[in-house]
């Protein structure tokens, strides 16, 4: 083998197992799921052939609809908030000014160690309208208990458990980011005559939006699937809670509650379409913004 | 994927195909040997397997699968294995209800993987028949357990051409666990009727606003399904394949949504879900006077609500017409056996030991405190006659083994239960819970429920 040939060979070969994964876990199961939304597998009569049927379905389904502006509006309440909540540690840590810094910064961290599905029952029990603690401690006090499984309460209930899950994961990305920043930058600032604040303003933040971008896409995806937390707090709010509350919720109760496999997979289509759109937009806008 | 249409639509062909296929050949021929007269391809009985082919295929070597989540199972199934030492039996625990039916359904689709044998609960058997998963456990010899098992709990495993796709295991008439204490306390006698029921309801509350009498669980289809079986209603009927009959709100449904969404209503009985920390612990607190159970509900109790042992008593559920006492069923499972096994003799054996077999019986009853199904042990005295303290030295037994007598046999569940379940819960569960028109959601259940079953390409007849 020649070293011209040798040397044309290692690209691909460098960018094999990354395909492979790709193409197994990823491209597969996504053709999987487009081949099968075109078609209707019934309980009676089998399975047969509809073409784009579900799809015009999905378009036309109000619980769909409703699931997927639930989660837009949890992203947009929810993500501003916690990235905000994660910027701010993130900027209080690097200034070196916290004492115990590494303690916090772990103590922050740790809730995202949680898994989910712990941290959505401790919630659901914390939240608890009788014997909850917050309750107790309202009952302690003579104040009606504030219902925190209530229609009006839930979608902030559930904002409340996921920021306190991931603000710890976006600010390491983002305290990560702070620390690649050249000390120069610092002293060239400080020589100015740039104060603490000025610096976080005009050197920090333009050098974290590419980690702010970052953080944000992974925010669009992870609010959009949104899953573990409302599917545990359905157990203790079944009514306020449905099966269609979520779109992934929906998704998944179509395919394993209602055995409509084939309208799961075009649900799920669609809302990776969806995700995809969101994250697109993202990426657009903040790009328009860096270059004026 | 190609799979999909034929697991659904058998045909007598492609069954006679499938079993030659798979090795079953005597079998094969049994089946095949069906005769003339059927029309309907899936329901004519075979004819026995002989006794020689039953010798033969328990002494040779074979290894079995059994999906179960009943724990410690091993000393049953040890009993088995010590009659039949060539027989194997794997045991696996693929997960409690619903998450096991899931996996079964993918193996099933899949078309490998499944197990030879599988504990499903009564409810769920129409929806693993409606795909022609089960084996019709008749030719092994079925038939002759029928006097052994409680009437109803035949009637639940038997199909509507008298196959029979389970054997009966362990199960869950319905009854009244109720705090003596409380009751004293506030001189209120033992409800035998449901209107004294709602009475004392109100009476309760009233006196003591933190105490209600009950809890009707806003998340708890099974109850609900109990005490309409109870109450005589027929919520689903299945004829032929695909012909279903959905009447979830008849007189008699709305007659018990009047009832119970009216007492949610008057804030006089709690609507919080079930199995949850809260509600423990509103047990534990004595938030709540009775609850309103099933068989296996005293020795569940016993275990998690450990302060208040010495005050629970039982008793049979209130009653609509106390001339006829009747009751439902609320939980319970079966042994079935999975069509696609390669040795449906040995399977089915199994499944019939297992839950027959007098010693492997009374060990349910013994190790896992599981609520019999057979008739011996309902009067068996050691079983009836025992007398826990958490229940004040009562025989807890000996009142749900009269319960069981009453259950109402001729209850029937649809082909798609989880759907029915979920669509409850979002209908009149929420109405429960809200404190709005049950009745009215009993209409959104029962359109709710039509619509599914037509795009699943069911004949709905009545609505």
């Amino acid at each position: 083998m020649t070293a011209v040939r040798r040397r044309r060979m290692a690209g691909p070969l460098f960018v094999a197992p990354f395909l492979t994964l790709f193409l197994l876990l990823f491209l597969a199961p996504l053709g999987y799921a487009a081949y099968l939304s075109l078609f209707q597998n019934r309980l009676i009569g089998g399975n047969v052939f509809v073409g784009l049927d579900n799809y015009t379905q999905a378009l036309g389904d109000p619980q769909l609809l409703h699931g997927v502006g639930r989660v837009a509006l949890f992203f947009v309440i929810q993500v501003p908030l916690m990235l905000l909540l994660a910027l701010l540690f993130a900027l209080a840590l690097d200034s070196g000014l916290l004492r115990l810094a590494r303690v916090i910064r772990l103590g922050i961290f740790v809730p995202y160690a949680v898994p989910s599905v712990v941290a959505a029952l401790i919630w659901g029990y914390l939240y608890g309208p009788d014997f909850g603690p917050f309750a107790q401690l309202s009952h302690d006090l003579g104040l009606p208990a504030p219902d925190f499984l209530s229609e009006g309460w839930m979608l902030g209930s559930l904002a409340n458990i996921v920021t306190w899950e991931f603000v710890g994961y976006n600010m390491i990305i983002l305290y990560a980011a702070l620390r690649t920043i050249p000390q120069e930058l610092y002293e060239a600032a400080a020589m100015d005559g740039a104060g603490a604040w000025r610096i976080a303003w005009s050197v920090k933040l333009p050098a974290l939006k590419p980690a702010l971008l970052l953080t944000l896409l992974f925010s669009v995806i992870g609010s959009f699937q949104l899953f573990n937390e409302p599917n545990l707090l359905m157990k203790i709010a079944p009514d306020v809670i449905s099966s269609s509350y979520t779109a992934n919720l929906y998704a998944y109760s179509l395919a394993f509650t209602g055995q409509q496999v084939n309208y799961a997979a075009t649900v799920s289509f669609l809302l990776g379409l969806v995700i995809v759109i969101a994250s697109y937009a993202v990426l657009l806008t903040a790009n328009r913004r860096r270059t004026p | 994927m190609p799979n999909f249409a034929s697991a659904s639509t058998p045909s007598p062909m492609s069954r006679r195909l499938f079993l030659s296929t798979t090795g079953a050949l005597s079998l094969g021929a049994a089946l095949t040997a069906c005769g003339g007269g059927d029309s309907g391809g899936s329901s004519a009985a075979a004819k026995p397997v002989g006794q020689a082919d039953i010798d033969k295929a328990m002494t040779t070597p074979t290894e079995l699968t059994f999906w179960t989540w009943v724990p410690n199972i091993a000393k049953e199934v040890a009993l088995f294995e010590k009659k039949y030492p060539a027989v194997k039996v794997k045991v696996v625990n693929a997960g409690q209800g619903t998450p096991q039916y899931t996996k079964l359904r993918t193996a099933l689709k899949a078309g490998s993987g499944a197990p030879d044998m599988v504990q499903i609960e009564y409810q769920a058997i129409p929806t693993f028949t409606i795909t022609n998963s089960l084996l019709d456990l008749r030719p092994y010899g079925a038939s002759a357990l029928k006097s052994t098992f409680v009437d109803w709990t035949w009637g639940q495993v038997s199909g509507s051409d008298g196959e029979i796709w389970a054997i009966p295991q362990d199960t869950g008439p319905m009854g009244m666990l109720y705090r003596k204490d409380i009751f004293d306390r506030h001189g209120i006698d033992v409800p035998t009727t449901w209107d004294e029921f709602a009475a004392a309801a109100r009476r309760l509350h009233k006196a003591d606003p933190d105490v209600y009498l009950t809890n009707l669980a806003a998340n708890q289809v099974a109850a609900w399904h109990g005490l309409l079986w109870q109450a005589g209603a027929k919520p689903y009927a299945t004829s032929g394949k695909s012909d279903i009959t959905i009447s979830v709100d008849d007189a008699v449904s709305q007659k018990l949504g009047a009832y119970w969404g009216g007492l949610a209503k008057e804030g006089v009985i709690g609507v919080e879900p079930d199995f949850t920390d809260s509600w423990y612990a509103a047990l534990n607190k004595g938030k709540y006077a009775t609850w309103i159970t099933a068989a296996w509900g005293p020795v569940f109790l016993s275990g998690s609500a450990k302060a208040t042992a010495g005050k629970w008593r039982a008793a049979p559920l209130p009653q609509w017409d106390t001339a006829k006492p009747s009751s439902g069923n609320w939980g319970g499972s079966t042994t079935a056996v999975i069509r696609s096994t390669k040795n449906p003799i040995a399977a089915a054996m199994f499944a019939q030991f297992l839950n027959s077999d007098p010693a492997s019986a009374k060990m349910f009853a013994t190790e896992q405190f599981f609520f019999p199904a057979t008739k011996a042990l309902l009067t068996d005295t050691e079983f009836v006659g025992d007398t826990p303290s958490f229940y004040g030295g009562q025989k807890v037994n000996q009142v749900f083994a009269d319960v069981s007598s009453t259950v109402n046999s001729s209850f029937q569940w649809p082909p798609f239960l989880d759907q029915a379940a979920t669509d409850w819960t979002e209908t009149v569960g929420k109405s429960l819970a809200d404190h709005t028109d049950t009745v009215r959601a009993l209409g959104s259940w029962q359109s709710r429920l039509t619509t599914y079953a037509k795009n699943q390409g069911f004949t709905v007849k009545g609505s």
